[in-house]
């Protein structure tokens, strides 16, 4: 490969200085995180026998505690499909899924799965569909009490919703009224007030922006982010757009029909991305930047272009943290562009 | 180089009857749109986007009305039009729509094939052998492959881009000399998003269309546009070219809606945020529509309504900001980091 495959880290350059983070990534040390979430040769298909389509495939990857796991992928990529198998909606076919050291998928005791369904919670894409119309918001919110062994007086209840309500910046006496009452932003903090009753450790966001207004976007973003450090919470953040990953993500994982293709810590992971499929990705974020945007070049990923017939692609760790599914040709070719980066 | 003015609108208000009160959705809109150009219409949900374009096409719910104003396309004025006969004499041949979402748009009982065939049909008069090829043209027109084969098929058959692309044949099918796209890529990936505007830039190059987008996302925008225009609570509150909006925002309600964009955000720090809700269209507004969420209001932002300052001949602000009278307010942040950008603009 010429240095054109740099195409993408170049016009990035462009606009360079408004990419800048002026934070260092606040994880601690590399060495004593706590991996909360481990997911391992992940497998999950559909249907049955003949019918049969393997949707994620051999995926692989550790959530540290405290951090911000990004999973980026175009529509029917297995992204969501992976957000569902870990919170046990579907089932997996083979390959683990840990959790806080205990394997949550398949079949598992009664009290593990009490545990888990109150430790991980899950955020919906669509605010307008995934609230129940016919329900007040104290019932859509505390419904998750229902479900726990211990048991919770109306009085109980009452306050808890009104804390959460509190916490994702709506009034208390919201409680009271229907969600068609509300508009998107609001209905998306009602989904996410349903999440946090539950006191979880790791929230599954699945593409909890895509469906709102720029404007309404950056308040949910910020509720999040202040969220995740008043409750030391675990995200795992599903999107297809890859300039939210960047502002709220600490490590980004790129899926491609179902297989993991590349995975980094942000800042690295855009500023020199190696594989030809993230580099599509990064070329197609729509710039504020006319300049910028007249000067792109888009690049379009064509799948053909491994030639994996011969030597088969594996997941590679090519530096610290920074893995990459390639085989035994591409890895040297990749070292090289690495080389050109610095 | 004089350019053509297409559409004229002038002091358009179009209101909505509601449970026997008005909702006033255009407020005193004035827009020309000059021949060949690519024009964004930038504004949050409930801004009146969509309603105003709608109004070019005769497309307004049953309880919307144009109150007064006019709208000048090719020495008639569509704002009196009554007869729907006198409004197909408009829609489709001279202004066509692309819709939103591509998902709910077309017919999932009919062909990809006959849907398109049959607007060419109507406006072309085609028939048998000859339909089927324009039909086959036109696909292959909006990049989809084997043609032949997806002519037989079902929009359940086609994925969220390519529907998309249906429709945009749908939409140029009647071969228009302006092409309103109402949000053509909200629904769709990053990947398929930057397609998508990329066909729509060569289409537009290859019929000479005069296109107008719809949008609520100024990061899309920049890429497209030659022009901009903001609207703000069925108002137009800024107009000027892309480069003059991104690089050279004047009204603080761009300058919000540019602060906003999670691209411009810096990891670790709060994304800046517009506060409040957008004001109630069925009360009269007094003063200038963006005051109760604007930080840097002025008094007289709610006693007058500001009229248009002229930045340049191609630039205009309705902010009092701009007035000689108002204190020098600096831009935030963000804009002046845009500003820098602009290099050579500045």
């Amino acid at each position: 490969m010429t240095g054109e495959t740099l195409q993408p880290g170049r016009n990035l350059q462009i606009t360079g200085e408004i990419w800048q983070s002026k934070r260092n990534l606040h994880m601690p040390g590399k060495t004593d995180r706590k991996k909360l979430l481990e997911v391992k040769n992940l497998k999950v298909s559909f249907g049955e026998r003949r019918h049969k389509t393997v949707v994620v495939n051999d995926v692989s990857f550790d959530i540290y505690k405290g951090e911000t796991f990004g999973l980026v992928g175009e529509s029917g990529s297995g992204k969501t499909t992976i957000g569902r198998a870990i919170i046990r909606i579907n089932p997996t076919m083979s390959g683990d899924i840990i959790f806080d050291g205990k394997k949550i998928n398949g079949t598992i005791s009664r009290e593990l799965d009490r545990e888990v369904t109150r430790k991980i919670q899950m955020i919906f894409q669509d605010p307008m569909a995934s609230l129940n119309e016919r329900a007040k918001v104290d019932y859509i919110i505390s419904e998750g009490l229902y479900n726990t062994k211990q048991k919770y007086s109306k009085e109980e209840k009452k306050q808890m919703v009104d804390k959460v309500l509190q916490d994702v910046g709506l009034l208390s006496e919201f409680a009271s009224r229907f969600p068609h009452e509300f508009s998107g932003g609001q209905r998306q903090r009602i989904g996410i007030a349903r999440a946090l009753i539950m006191q979880p450790e790791f929230i599954i966001a699945d593409e909890p922006i895509s469906a709102l207004d720029v404007s309404i976007r950056a308040q949910v973003l910020n509720l999040l982010s202040g969220l995740q450090k008043k409750r030391n919470l675990t995200y795992l953040f599903i999107a297809h757009d890859l300039s939210v990953m960047r502002f709220i993500a600490d490590r980004v994982a790129v899926i491609h029909k179902g297989v993991l293709v590349e995975l980094g810590e942000t800042e690295k992971l855009y500023a020199r991305p190696l594989h030809p499929y993230t580099q599509a990705l990064l070329s197609a974020i729509p710039m504020p930047d006319p300049k910028a945007e007249k000067k792109k070049v888009l690049k379009v990923y064509d799948p053909s272009l491994h030639d994996y017939s011969v030597h088969k692609p594996k997941w590679v760790e090519i530096e610290d943290h920074h893995f990459v599914l390639c085989n035994e040709p591409e890895l040297e070719k990749y070292r090289k562009n690495q080389k050109l980066y610095d | 180089m004089e350019k053509e003015i297409v559409l004229s609108v002038k002091n358009l208000n179009v209101k909505f009857k509601l449970r026997g009160r008005a909702l006033h959705a255009i407020r005193d809109i004035s827009l020309d749109v000059y021949k060949g150009e690519s024009l964004a219409i930038v504004g949050e949900s409930g801004s009146g986007k969509s309603v105003f374009t709608k109004a070019f096409m005769g497309l307004l719910d049953k309880n919307g009305y144009i109150e007064s104003g006019e709208i000048l396309y090719k020495g008639q004025n569509l704002a009196a039009f009554k007869t729907e006969r006198e409004w197909q004499s408009i829609r489709g041949r001279e202004i066509a729509m692309v819709l939103q979402d591509p998902m709910t748009s077309l017919n999932p009982l009919k062909t990809i094939g006959a849907q398109i065939g049959e607007a060419i049909q109507l406006h072309q008069g085609l028939k048998g052998k000859d339909l089927k090829a324009a039909v086959l043209e036109i696909l292959r027109d909006v990049g989809i492959t084997e043609p032949e084969r997806r002519y037989k098929q079902y929009p359940h058959e086609f994925s969220g881009g390519m529907r998309q692309r249906v429709v945009i044949a749908i939409g140029i099918a009647c071969r228009p000399r302006t092409l309103i796209c109402d949000e053509p890529t909200t629904a769709l990936d990053v990947t398929i998003q930057a397609q998508i505007l990329e066909l729509l830039k060569s289409l537009k190059k290859k019929y000479q269309l005069t296109t107008l987008y719809i949008t609520h996302d100024l990061g899309v925008v920049a890429n497209v546009a030659d022009r901009i225009a903001v609207m703000y609570a069925g108002d137009i509150v800024e107009i000027g070219s892309c480069e003059e909006i991104f690089y050279d925002p004047r009204h603080p309600y761009t300058w919000a809606l540019l602060s906003s964009l999670p691209q411009l955000g810096v990891k670790g720090e709060e994304l800046y945020t517009i506060k409040g809700t957008p004001p109630n269209l069925f009360q009269t507004i007094k003063g200038d529509a963006y005051a109760p969420r604007n930080p840097r209001a002025l008094k007289i932002d709610f006693v007058e309504r500001p009229p248009y300052f002229e930045v340049s001949p191609t630039h205009r602000v309705r902010s009092w900001l701009m007035d000689s009278r108002a204190p020098k307010v600096d831009p935030p942040e963000h804009i002046k980091k845009l500003r820098s950008q602009g290099g050579i603009y500045r």
